[in-house]
Parts: C-alpha cells; structure tokens; sequence
C-alpha cells in the first residue's frame, strides 16, 4: 500500500505487528504499594493476620540482627576498622526478607548496600565486609552461596543476572535471580537493557528496585518522572509491582510471588519496594546538606522493626522471652564481628599478581619479581621477614 | 585544590553565561568532593544542575547543549564510574568536529576525580588517562599544583575543543599556599613546566605523581643525583619541545606514572623521546608504573602505586644500564 492509496481512503492502514504482544492491563503495577503490617493504604486493619506466625517470627529475628549488624559495620567504619559503610538502617526489610524467599538454587546479585541479604544468603558477615574493609575485593565464592559479589558501578549487575538466568532456562534448570539495586541506579542505561533483555529473551529475573527517596543527595523527583519505578516494568513488557519496603512480611509476600512466578512462567517481574534511607548515604556523606533532619525522624514510625514489633505485640506473638533472644542472638553476631575486627588484616602483597590471568604473563611474573624483591628489603630493613 | 577548582568553575560561571555545569550530586551536596559547593546556591538550577544517575546520558546531553552553543561542564563522579561515558567521549565527544568538518565543534568539559591513594574501595582509584589519551580528538588534561588545578580548569572551559579534565584525587585537599583572590598566572595549557631544575637526569610525570617525583628528587640529592622534574600537565596536546629540551640537557629521562606501564602514557613518551633525543640519551628512558593489574583494594595499594623508593630504584638503573658492562653495582653505589 501506498501513501496514495491512504490518501484515497481505500483499505483503512493498520500496522502490521511483527510478533506477540502482551495485553498492558497486568503489567501495570498497583496505585499503592501492598502492606500487610499494620494499616494498609485503604487504612483497614491489617493482613497479616493469615501469614504464618512462625515467619513473622522468623522476620522479627532477622530484622533485629540486621539491624544490630547495621549499627556494628557504622562503628567499625568509624573507628576506621572499615574503609567505608554504606548503613542499609531502615532498609533492612527489604534486603532480609527479598534475600528469604530463595530457594538455595536461586541466584543474588546484590549493589554494595546489600551486605544483608549477602548474610541472609548465608555468608560470613566478616566475608561480606571484606570489600568495605579494603583487604579484598571480595571475600567470598560466588557459586558456594550462590551470591555475586557486592556490584559498586551501579545496575551493572542486572545483565549479569539476565545472562545467567538464561544460562540455566537453556539447561533447563528452573532457578530466578533476583536482582538488588537502588532508585538512582534505575537511571542507569544497564537498568533499561537488563528489563529489555530479560522480557525479550523470557529471562526468570526479578529486579527489586529499594527506592529509599535519593541517589546520595539527589531525591527521586530528581530521578524519574514516572509515576512509580514499577511502572517503568510497563514499556519493556514486564509486570511490575509496588510494595511497602519497610514492611518485611509485604516483601515476604509480594518478592515471594514475583520469584515463584519468574520461576513458573520463566519471565521477569520488576519490584519497586519503597523505603527510606535513614542513615547517610556512607559514613562519609552529609545528608544535612540535602535534606532535613526531621524528614528522617518522620520515617522512624514506620521503621520495619517498629511496624513488625508492633504488629507481633497486637497479634500477641511477641513476648519478652522472644524479644531477648532475639536481642541476644543479634548480640552474640556483633561480638563477632568486633572479634574479627580487632586486628587488622595481612593481606599477601603478592596476592596482587595471583588472579588477574589464569596463567600469568611474562610481564606480570617479572612485576612479581620485582614486589618480591621491595618486600625481601623492606622486611630486612624493618627486622622482619616476609612469609 | 579542591577550593582552586571551586574557584574555577565559580569565576567561569560569572564570566560567561554559556557555561553550563551538570552531573550528579552536583547541586546541593556539592559534589562528592565539594567541587562544585554553592554553585546552585549563587547560579541557580539551571546553571549547576543535578541530574539523574547515567553517565552516558550526562556526557550525551552535555554534546547536545555543546551542539546547540553552551558551555557544558560536566562532573563525572569517580574514574571507574565515566566508563558508561565512554561510548559518548569516543564516538561522538571526539569526533563531532572532525565527522562535521568543523561546523559542529563541541566546546565541552569533563571532569573526572581520577586515581588512588586515598584509600576508596574498588572502582574508586582507577587511571584512566590512557583511553583517553588514545582517541584522536580530546584534549586530556592533570593538574599538579593548585594553580593550575584554577588556571587550567579556567583554559578547559574555555577551549573550543573537548576537554577530559582529570582531577587527582589525593591532591583535592593538598594543602597549598594559594591566594584565592590573586589567582596566579600559570603556563598555557598544552606546555610542559619544569618544577625543579636538574643536571643528571628528568623524571617526567603529570598529575598525582609530580608531588611524588618532587620528593624522590629531593631523595636523590643525598646520592648524588640531580634530578630535574618535569610536569606534562597537559597530555594531549603533548609538549615534544619541552620534553625533549628536558631530555638533552640532562641525557636521561625517566617517566613516572600511576596507571598500568603496559600501552600506557609513559611508552608514548619513551618511543617519542628515543625518536627525537636519541644521540642525546646516555641510557634508555625508563618507566616507573603501576602494575598491570586491576586496581587493589585500599591495604595493598601501597605496593602498586610508584612511590619515592621504585622511583629511586629507577634512577639508579640509569647509570648502569648506560654502563658499557650493563653492570648493576657499577652504578649502585651512585643512587
Ligand atoms: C555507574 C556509577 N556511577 C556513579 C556511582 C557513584 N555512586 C555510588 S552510590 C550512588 C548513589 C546510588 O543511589 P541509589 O541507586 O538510589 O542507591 P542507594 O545508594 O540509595 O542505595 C552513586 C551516584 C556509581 N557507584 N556507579
């Protein structure tokens, strides 16, 4: 058909769809985010009355160790025993209960906030400061726990996750990897190929964005104009959904039916899980100079631990037994981490050679050499040997 | 330096109203590194503007505004952050005048707080000048001294050319005499500066590594040696003349840098050297790099980055490598 034939108004043009096409109404997300603790949206009681006591048990537990590990890594970071801590205080709930609903076939691959859900998954908290503390750039071993290391450059990891979802369709395992990152890295063009890819390529992939209001100073209206982040699910052709992210049993369940979906139907799902970053951004940042000192304050009534301990109370599935072992258990992790933090590390200065190459190039072997040397005068000027 | 940069970007702003600064974190906070403080505060939003998180969108809206008339001046956060940039600087950053035949020239200015030895974590300590260096079309640029931190900052934003505008990072709170008021004049960008004179051999650096050089210099007295030091501060366009005038006065050279020796900056400047200065030179021109490895983690940077004791080692080297027998301790007991 011609331009002429239109302008004649001979058959009516429609564009030819080149493929399928998927119906927009379930990709949107809802207008507010789900709540199970406490009041949800509507202001009805709420829901998570049906949820199993022993996992809001269990959510409480972690809840109040994570926060203790977050209190912890902030001293040692200020007592300069860490380089640098990025708090997750406030955020806990979404890293704990997100990183609960894998199942150990599942992959994470967590942003350098998410030090967490790297503990959730089951690694040495001391592993998963190592990269904060400066010895190594990362302390654990990505296929034991099925966990990436901490990704710094921002969204970088969300293709990662996409190629090694696809990895296992394609040998048909049934795993999801769940994807952590922040509201600013949704700027990042990473972010907009890994959605594109994985709904192109039926990826298992779930992204749970943590919105936690700014990019270091920079607050999310700065960010996005979308009408939520969920909603930037819609234009690659993904479902995505909102939900309350200090509330730990809402991202139990809406986190947990995104994975089981991924996983049933092999396709993404993008979660936008709202928060708020109480804490600076690191130790080193100055949130007076972007925000106010009250805009936090007003958070800390819905801190997750304030919303699960209050529900737990009304619901009578907390006692003053529970709540010290929960104390105690969270103690017991911080003393653990003060232990191992009481001396500094030796990392091997020639370990600088030992894992750029499987083999070594002549080059790299002479820089060796040459380290080998400056360490033999060094140790003999100081008195000491080198191992 | 930090402040001489401020005062930079500060001056520029009120000088011309085509100057646009943008990046992250740049409005309120300031910048990471305080860079860009009160900017917003005295020129408004849309002046000094935060903008979201994507570095190839900040470069590639940059090269519109460009296009358009403005002045940007882009902040890019850290080094190993500006490399979702990269596709910007190298394919349209570089080139728009050339693919334009000069109609279209992109007066445009990216810094970028670059390299080590302040104890950041992976991704915060990379050296990236090399990529650079090696796409025809940028001007890359590296302050040593506060005042040219001021004066070449001022002659970036200026340019009419694109400009990759490296800030070292350990020297953002250098502590400098510096009058901000009286701003002094510094050498035009493009021309090397001899910090310190010399009559036994230059070590030639740029950036992070002058303040290095200077005290290996300084070192080196107590051995004899009368190291002469050269700042490039500019390495593209590259000061043959200066260098080479450096190299023949002294007859020999060593090239100081922190990033990867491998197809670094400092082999350009060893084969440019021995091309032109050949019958001058009394040893081969040597280079003291970083490793030809990632980047380490804070406890063990020390081992990779040249500090004073590699570039002395170095400077010894030059006496017996030019020694008929090649024997070290010929020379050793000279360093
Ligand atoms: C590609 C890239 N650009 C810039 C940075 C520097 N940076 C580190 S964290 C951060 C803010 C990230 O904000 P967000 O994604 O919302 O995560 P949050 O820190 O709030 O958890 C920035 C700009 C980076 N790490 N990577």
């Amino acid at each position: 058909m011609t331009l002429l034939d239109r302008a004649q108004g001979s058959a009516p043009w429609t564009p030819q769809s080149t493929g399928p096409r998927t119906e927009p109404g379930p990709l949107l997300p809802d207008a507010a985010p789900v709540r199970l603790l406490g009041e949800d949206a509507a202001g009805s009681a709420g829901t998570a009355a049906g949820l199993a006591p022993e996992l809001l048990r269990t959510l409480h537990r972690r809840l109040v160790t994570g926060r203790r590990f977050n209190e912890q890594a902030t001293a040692l970071a200020k007592q300069g025993r860490l380089a640098v801590y990025p708090s997750s205080t406030g955020q806990e709930a979404c890293q704990i209960a997100a990183a609960g609903v894998l199942q150990p076939t599942d992959w994470l691959f967590p942003s350098y906030r998410d030090s967490l859900a790297a503990v959730a998954r089951g690694i040495d908290p001391v592993e998963v400061l190592t990269l904060l503390r400066g010895d190594a750039h990362s302390g654990w071993d990505p296929r034991r726990n099925r966990t990436a290391p901490l990704a710094t450059p921002l969204a970088t990891q969300a293709p990662h996750a996409v190629g090694l979802a696809r990895a296992a369709a394609l040998r048909g395992e049934r795993l999801v990897a769940l994807v952590l990152m922040g509201d600013g890295a949704t700027s990042e063009g990473d972010f907009h190929e890994a959605l594109n890819f994985a709904a192109v390529l039926r990826a298992p992939v779930v992204f749970l964005v943590q919105n936690n209001g700014y990019a270091i100073s920079v607050p999310l209206a700065k960010q996005s104009a979308a009408p939520s982040l969920a909603h930037k699910a819609v234009g690659y052709g993904l479902p995505g959904r909102l939900v309350d992210g200090n509330d730990a049993a809402a991202v139990h369940q809406v986190v947990g039916e995104a994975v089981e979906y991924a996983r049933d139907t092999g396709g993404p799902v993008l979660v936008e899980a709202i928060t708020y970053r109480v804490d600076p951004h690191t130790n080193a940042d100055d949130p007076r100079r972007y925000r106010s000192p009250e805009e936090a304050a007003a958070w800390r009534d819905h801190d997750p631990l304030v919303l699960m301990e209050r529900h737990l109370r009304a619901a009578g599935l907390l006692d003053e037994e529970q709540r010290s072992a929960a104390a105690a258990e969270a103690e017991a992790l911080a003393e653990r981490m003060r232990a191992a933090f009481r001396t500094d590390p030796r990392p091997d200065p020639l370990d600088l050679f030992a894992h750029v190459y499987a083999e070594p190039t002549p080059q790299l072997r002479e820089q060796e050499a040459l380290l080998r040397a400056e360490l033999a005068a060094e140790a003999e000027s100081s008195g000491e040997e080198h191992r | 330096m930090a402040q001489a940069l401020n005062r930079a970007l500060r001056d520029a702003l009120r000088a011309d109203p085509s100057v646009h600064l943008l990046g992250e974190d740049v409005g309120a906070l300031g910048g990471v590194f305080r860079v860009t403080d009160g900017l917003t505060a005295e020129f408004g939003e849309d002046r000094c503007t935060d903008t979201p998180l994507a570095e190839a969108g900040i470069v590639g809206t940059a090269v519109g505004m460009a296009m358009y008339g403005l002045r940007p001046v882009v902040e890019l956060q850290f080094d190993a952050f500006a490399y979702p940039a990269f596709e910007q600087l190298a394919s349209h950053v570089a080139k728009m005048r050339n693919r334009t035949a000069g109609r279209l020239p992109l007066p445009l200015t990216v810094r970028i707080p670059y390299g080590g030895g302040i104890g950041g974590v992976e991704h915060h300590g990379d050296s990236s000048e090399a990529y650079y260096v090696h796409t025809p079309g940028l001007h890359v640029m590296a302050p040593a001294t506060v005042e040219d931190a001021y004066g070449m900052l001022r002659a970036a934003i200026a340019s009419d050319d694109p400009v990759v505008f490296l800030e070292p990072k350990r020297l953002y709170w250098s502590k400098a005499e510096w009058d901000p008021e009286a701003p002094a004049a510094t050498a035009p960008p493009g021309r090397a500066v001899l910090r310190r004179e010399g009559r036994s051999a230059v070590l030639i650096a740029y950036g992070p590594s002058v303040p290095v050089c200077l005290e290996a210099a300084e070192a080196a007295r107590a051995d004899g040696w009368d190291l002469a030091v050269l700042d490039l501060r500019s390495l593209v366009p590259f000061d043959d003349e200066t260098v080479c005038a450096a190299v023949r006065r002294t007859g020999r050279a060593v090239v100081v840098h922190e990033s990867s020796g491998f197809a670094g900056v400092g082999a350009e400047i060893a084969a440019r050297v021995t091309e032109r200065c050949f019958h001058h030179l009394e040893a081969p021109v040597l280079r003291v790099a970083g490793f030809d490895i990632p980047y380490p983690p804070p406890m063990l940077e020390r081992h990779h980055l040249p500090g004073v004791d590699r570039i002395l080692d170095a400077v010894a080297r030059l006496q017996w490598e030019s020694s008929p027998s090649g024997d070290p301790d010929e020379g050793a007991g000279r360093r």
